[in-house]
């Protein structure tokens, strides 16, 4: 089959590699009908997060048709349509019981190499994002093995376009969770770090859950436009300023928004020292994550707030505001998404028509197209916000 | 559940209580408790103890999870002989006999007669609190090598006892919960869990 594999720092190549097969009995085989590049994938394509290996095979936003099943499915048969979700789950562990799927105990057979970084062992594993994550080869192929198929994939009615679901795989339910960590309560103002894939979800989320206000932090044009004009939210540019606590501070009465979200994560582009001494630590790999968008969170947040952190962070960050989180009484959650847990909801919310889940897409593409999709979605050039392909 | 005269740990000081003992006699010595190492590690499973501890009660299923394990024989209703590969190829191999075995509590063993891999070991099975499942507790100690019998040692526990100990456990766990040793291998010839002796319980979920 064609895979889309990581060569090494921004170096990716579409290969002619071994189809996957039923390895354990509860696998099913998916053969990918639509494919998309996470802005998470650009952590791996700039090699942020480590343990990558040559040859590894990306993607973990995909859906397709069921081709095979291993003798111990039960629900999914050939010929079923399904979207899967990209944290593997085994639904058998405390955590997938209580519904935190993206903390599976089983599903990451190296969640070791974590153990000594994070104080336990990783979440759970997840399609093509490196070995730290399970090592799982990835949804930019012709073709996936799925492992506990009765558990993560979720069928789809017929009649229902892929591009309509295709993104309920990641960055819908992770926008919605992080919209569901802000805790939002009826009249708040929601704050959204970032207008790229996941924000754009966060946002139509935040409106969805309450919000009375939502303000996008972002300085792309083509983002700028999807958020004002299909999330409707007010627009900062963060370029225009040189104290945005203190502008969203103006913006908000004097009191700052109820509910900041960081759905930017660890390659943030920010300015002003901190911000320029971050990226330098990270480039001699003394500090891992840049951490602007974290403490500006935290500084903007009005007292009583809450913080939600879904942009993806890998390791420790200097200059934590911890007295101003104390200070205001600030709520803070985090993670990856437990996509199984909202999927059900999710797609009748789709169906309804409650989202937009196609105006973002800005290219679609053939799998072979993808190395120079990486690059274009990477500089932010052709005005490419999301990026859609098909093998 | 009932640990109300005496707490599982007591019993697993027991077990070592007698290995100490047996130390002591010399003709049955099996390990050196004055210089054995001891690794100690638990996980949480959410499974009830009496299923966890009827797997494991059958010796000749351990090496479904235990990596360097090739097989293990039941040769009488305490005793089992014990294959492990042994690093450079072949096998070591070795006798067991349970010393203490308490129904969904604990099962201890140890090395008997004449071996170059002198061992005692304890599995413990207690509740873990607010009905989510079961702590299993194992406790291994081994006498530290000496010169090629190093080799030995690393072929029953790894280079790293410890983190050996710790990778079984957990996927005993894996195992238990969900009738499967986790993999990622895309194809059936790159699964390194294959090498596995077969998992019987691989129905687990029907």
């Amino acid at each position: 089959m064609r895979a889309v594999t990581w060569q090494g720092t921004r170096s990716m190549s579409v290969e002619t590699v071994p189809d996957p097969e039923i390895v354990k009995q509860q696998d099913v085989i998916v053969k990918v009908s639509a494919t998309a590049i996470c802005g998470s994938d650009l952590h791996l394509y700039d090699h942020y997060i480590t343990t990558m290996q040559r040859g590894d095979i990306l993607g973990h936003e995909f859906m397709g048709e069921v081709v095979e099943t291993g003798r111990n499915v039960r629900k999914l048969k050939v010929g079923d349509r399904v979207v899967v979700p990209f944290p593997i789950a085994c639904g058998r562990c405390f955590n997938c019981v209580q519904g935190v799927f993206s903390a599976c105990d089983n599903s990451n057979p190296n969640g070791e190499i974590a153990e000594a970084l994070y104080g336990s062992t990783a979440g759970a594993g997840i399609f093509g994002y490196s070995h730290m994550y399970g090592g799982y080869s990835g949804g930019q192929a012709e073709y996936v093995r799925v492992p506990y198929g009765d558990v993560g994939p979720m069928k789809i009615p017929d009649g229902v376009q892929d591009e309509q679901v295709l993104f309920l795989s990641d960055i819908l339910p992770t926008g919605w969770q992080a919209a569901l960590r802000g805790q939002i309560e009826p009249g708040d103002t929601v704050a959204v770090w970032g207008g790229g894939p996941v924000g754009y979800f966060a946002m139509q989320s935040a409106w969805l859950q309450g919000a009375a206000r939502v303000i996008c932090i972002e300085r792309e044009p083509e983002r700028i436009g999807l958020a004002r004009d299909i999330c409707k939210a007010e627009i900062v540019n963060f370029e225009d300023t040189d104290d945005l606590v203190e502008l969203l501070k103006q913006m908000t009465g004097g009191r700052g928004p109820d509910v900041c979200i960081d759905a930017v994560g660890m390659e943030a582009h920010g300015h002003g020292f901190m911000a320029a001494a971050d990226r330098v630590k990270q480039a001699l790999r003394i500090e891992m994550d840049r951490a602007t968008v974290v403490r500006q969170t935290i500084q903007a947040a009005a007292k009583g707030g809450r913080v939600s952190i879904i942009g993806v962070y890998g390791g420790v960050i200097d200059k934590f505001p911890l007295g101003a989180f104390f200070a205001k009484g600030l709520r803070m959650g985090a993670g990856q998404c437990d996509v199984h847990r909202f999927l059900p909801e999710l797609l009748t919310r789709v169906l309804n028509g409650e989202f937009d889940t196609t105006s973002l897409i800005s290219h679609r593409l053939t799998l072979e197209e993808a190395p120079g999709a990486y690059e274009m979605f990477a500089q932010k050039t052709h005005g490419c916000t999301k990026v859609v392909m098909r093998p | 559940m009932s640990t109300s005269v005496e707490s599982p740990y007591a019993a697993a000081d027991t077990a070592q209580a007698e290995t100490k003992r047996s130390d002591v006699t010399g003709a049955s010595a099996t390990v050196n408790a004055r210089e054995a190492n001891r690794v100690m590690r638990s996980a949480t499973i959410l499974r009830s103890r009496a299923d966890l501890y009827a797997f494991w009660h059958d010796f000749e299923q351990l090496p479904q999870f235990m990596e360097h394990l090739v097989s293990v024989t039941r040769t009488s209703n305490t005793t089992s002989r014990w294959a492990a590969r042994a690093p450079g190829g072949g096998t070591v191999e070795w006798d067991a006999e349970l010393v203490n075995d308490v129904p969904d509590e604990i099962i201890a063993w140890k090395s008997v007669g004449k071996t170059d891999v002198p061992n005692a070991g304890s599995v413990t099975f207690t509740d873990a609190p607010g009905n989510r499942g079961t702590i299993v507790r194992v406790t291994i100690d081994y006498e530290p090598p000496a010169g090629a019998v190093g080799n030995f040692v690393a072929s029953l526990l790894g280079e790293n006892p410890d983190r050996q100990v710790r990778e079984d456990l957990r996927k005993f766990k894996q195992l238990m919960e969900t009738g499967e040793i986790t993999t990622s291998a895309r194809r059936i010839e790159d699964d390194a869990t294959r090498t596995f002796a077969q998992a019987s319980s691989g129905d687990l979920t029907s």
